[in-house]
C-alpha cells in the first residue's frame, strides 16, 4: 500500500532520514522504532508532504506521492497525529473534529464518523463543547487520533501516542489501535515505548541516526536481543 | 457639549475609515506574521480602481441621488474592489510567497519596496491609460449625488453623510467578516492556519488559499476604505496609502495585531483620540498640525503599557 524508497530527507544541510526503505502492506501494523532523532517523525512528516524529499520516492496505492502539496496527500487518505498532538487548543473538541474531516465533502458521512469517534472515546462526547486546551495528556491523545480518524483516511500515522500517558492510558490508546485495525485502517506507528509497538505490529522496523538497521515481525523483534538491549531496558 | 457630540462623530467616521484598512494588516498578520507595509498602496490602489469604474462608466454627472447611490457608487466599490484584490494577490504571489520561508526581515523589507513601486508605478502609468487624468497631482473623485457634501443636522451637531458611509460600511463589514471568520469553511481553515500552519496542512488545508483570501479580503476592504477616503476629502493621490496606512496600522497594533475586533476597536479609539486631541488639548499642542503626534504617542503609550493591543493579539481568532 505504501512503499517508501531510498528516501532522503534534510533540514538544512542535515540529512535527517539518510535513504530508508520500508513497506507498509495493507491492514497491517507497522512501527518505527527507534531514539530520539533517529528520524521517525521526519519520515512521517516527509510522507504526510510536510517536508520534501532530497532524494528517493514514496508511493502510495501504486502513485507516486512525494512532491504533492499536504492537503492532497489528506485527500488521497493518508492522515497524521503528529508528534505531540497539536490539538487546536482555542477550539472545542467538535470543531477540531471538524478541521479534520475538513478535505471531506460527504457531511452525512462525517457525522457518523465523529459519532464513531465519541463511541471509541465518550469521554470526548461529554466534553463535545470544550475548548481542548483543558483537557488531561491522555484525553488530548483520544482527540489526536479522533481528529486523524475524522478525514477516513485508508493509512492512519500516528506519531507518539503514549508519549507522557499513563500505564493505563497507554493500553487505552493500544487497545484502540488494534480496535482501528480490525476496521481495516493500515496503521503506521512511531513509538518510544517499544513493547507496546511490537506487541500489536504485524512489521517492525528499526531506525538509527537515519537509517534503517534491521527489521522483523513485531513478534520476533520482541524476543530479538539488539532489540531487548537498546529498546526494552533488558541488559 | 456640542462640541464633543460633533468631534465624537468626526472622530468615529475617521476612526472607521482606519479600521476598514486595519483589518487587512490584522488578518494578513493574524496567518503569515507579516506586517504588509505595501497595504496602505493596496487601499490607495482601490481608490483609484473605483475611479478608474467611474471614468469607464462614462464619468456620470448630475444623477439623481437613487442612480447614484444605488447605480454608480456600487459599481465604483466594485471596481475597486476588483483592482486592489488583484494588485494584493499579484503582490502575494510573486513577492511574499517565494520569501515564505526566509528570515522575516527578508519579506519586511520587500513590503516596503512593493509600498514604493506602487505609488510609483500609479504615479507614472495611471495617467497613461486612455481616459485616465493626470496622476502625478491630486485627482477630483466623483461626487455621488445624495452624500458628497450632503448632512444632517442634529442639534448643533453636523453628520456629514460621508461620514454616515464610512461608518455604515464598517458596520457591513464587519458583519461580513463575522460571518466569514466564524461560519464559513474558509473561515474555519484561517482560524486553523493562525493557531498552526504545519498542523493546518495535516487536517487537508490548503494553506496557500488561506493566505490569498487573507490578502483578498484585506484588500477587498481597504477598497471600501479607498472609496470612503474620496468621498470625504474629495480626491484621491497616489500618496494617500502612506499617512493612512500608517495610522491604520497604528490602529491594528492599538488593538492587538492579529485580531480582528481588534483592529475595528482601535481604529475607531485611534480616530476619536485624533480627533478629541486636535479640539480639547490647549494651546498649539492642540492645533490639528499636532494631530498624528497625539496618534502616536497614543500607540507609544500603548506599546509601553499594553505590547499585546487593547484587545490582546495571537492569531484571526473569533472575530
Amino acid at each position: 500500500m505504501l512503499e517508501i524508497k531510498d528516501m532522503v530527507v534534510a533540514y538544512g544541510r542535515v540529512n535527517a532520514v539518510k535513504g530508508i526503505t520500508f513497506t507498509v502492506e495493507k491492514g497491517q501494523v507497522v512501527t518505527l522504532l527507534g531514539t530520539n532523532g533517529a528520524g521517525k517523525s521526519t519520515t512521517l512528516r516527509a510522507i504526510s508532504g510536510l517536508l520534501k524529499l532530497v532524494s528517493g520516492s514514496i508511493t502510495f496505492e501504486g502513485e507516486r506521492i512525494d512532491g504533492i502539496p499536504a492537503h492532497k496527500i489528506v485527500e488521497r487518505g493518508i492522515a497524521q497525529s503528529p508528534e505531540g498532538r497539536r490539538l487546536f487548543r482555542k477550539m472545542s473538541v467538535e470543531d477540531n473534529l471538524k478541521l479534520g474531516a475538513f478535505s471531506r465533502k460527504d457531511s452525512s458521512g462525517v457525522k457518523a464518523d465523529m459519532q464513531k469517534v465519541y463511541d471509541l472515546f465518550p469521554v470526548l462526547g461529554e466534553r463535545r463543547h470544550q475548548p481542548s486546551g483543558l483537557f488531561s495528556g491522555g484525553e488530548q491523545q483520544m482527540l489526536a487520533i479522533g481528529r486523524a480518524m475524522m478525514s477516513n483516511p485508508k493509512l492512519l500515522m500516528l506519531d507518539e501516542p503514549s508519549m507522557g500517558l499513563s500505564p493505563i492510558m497507554t493500553q487505552t490508546i493500544m487497545r484502540t489501535i488494534r480496535e482501528l485495525q480490525s476496521d481495516g485502517v493500515t496503521i503506521l506507528l512511531v513509538e518510544q515505548n517499544a513493547s507496546a509497538a511490537l506487541s500489536l505490529a504485524d512489521r517492525g522496523y528499526v531506525l538509527e541516526v537515519g537509517q534503517i538497521m534491521f527489521s522483523d515481525t513485531g513478534k520476533a523483534l520482541l524476543g530479538d536481543d539488539r532489540v531487548k538491549r537498546a529498546y526494552l531496558g533488558a541488559d | 457639549m456640542d462640541l464633543f457630540w460633533q468631534q465624537l462623530i468626526n472622530g468615529l467616521s475617521l476612526g472607521a475609515l482606519y479600521a476598514l484598512i486595519a483589518v487587512g494588516y490584522t488578518v494578513v498578520y493574524g496567518i503569515v506574521q507579516l506586517i504588509n507595509f505595501a497595504h496602505g498602496e493596496i487601499f490607495m490602489v482601490g481608490a483609484f480602481g473605483a475611479f478608474a469604474t467611474w471614468v469607464v462608466l462614462g464619468s456620470p454627472k448630475q444623477l439623481s441621488w437613487q442612480a447614484a447611490i444605488f447605480g454608480v457608487l456600487p459599481a465604483m466599490i466594485l471596481g475597486g474592489m476588483i483592482a486592489s484584490v488583484a494588485v494584493a494577490l499579484l503582490t502575494e504571489r510573486l513577492a511574499y510567497r517565494p520569501l515564505r520561508d526566509a528570515p522575516r526581515l527578508a519579506p519586511l523589507i520587500t513590503a516596503i519596496g512593493i509600498s514604493v513601486f506602487l505609488q510609483e508605478f500609479v504615479r507614472l502609468f495611471f495617467g497613461d491609460i486612455p481616459g485616465m487624468p493626470d496622476s502625478k497631482r491630486a485627482i477630483p473623485f466623483p461626487t455621488i449625488t445624495g452624500i458628497s457634501g450632503e448632512a444632517w443636522h442634529l442639534g448643533n451637531v453636523t453628520i456629514q453623510l460621508s461620514s454616515v458611509f464610512t461608518i455604515g460600511a464598517l458596520a457591513i463589514c464587519t458583519v461580513f467578516l463575522w460571518f466569514y471568520v466564524n461560519r464559513t469553511k474558509t473561515g474555519r481553515a484561517m482560524i486553523a492556519t493562525s493557531q498552526d500552519p504545519s498542523t493546518a496542512r495535516l487536517m487537508g488545508i490548503n494553506v496557500d488559499r488561506v493566505i490569498m483570501s487573507a490578502f483578498a479580503v484585506g484588500a477587498a476592504l481597504a477598497a471600501v476604505a479607498g472609496v470612503a477616503h474620496g468621498l470625504r476629502y474629495g480626491n484621491i493621490d497616489f500618496r494617500m496609502g502612506f499617512l493612512a496606512g500608517l495610522k491604520a496600522f497604528t490602529a491594528a497594533v492599538l488593538g492587538g495585531i492579529g485580531n480582528i475586533n481588534g483592529a475595528v476597536v482601535g481604529g475607531l479609539v485611534l480616530g476619536v483620540v485624533e480627533s478629541m486631541a486636535t479640539t480639547f488639548i490647549p494651546g498649539q499642542f492642540g492645533s490639528p498640525a499636532w494631530k498624528d503626534v497625539w496618534a502616536f504617542v497614543l500607540l507609544i503609550l500603548v506599546l509601553v503599557f499594553r505590547p499585546q493591543g487593547l484587545l490582546g493579539s495571537k492569531g484571526v481568532d473569533r472575530a
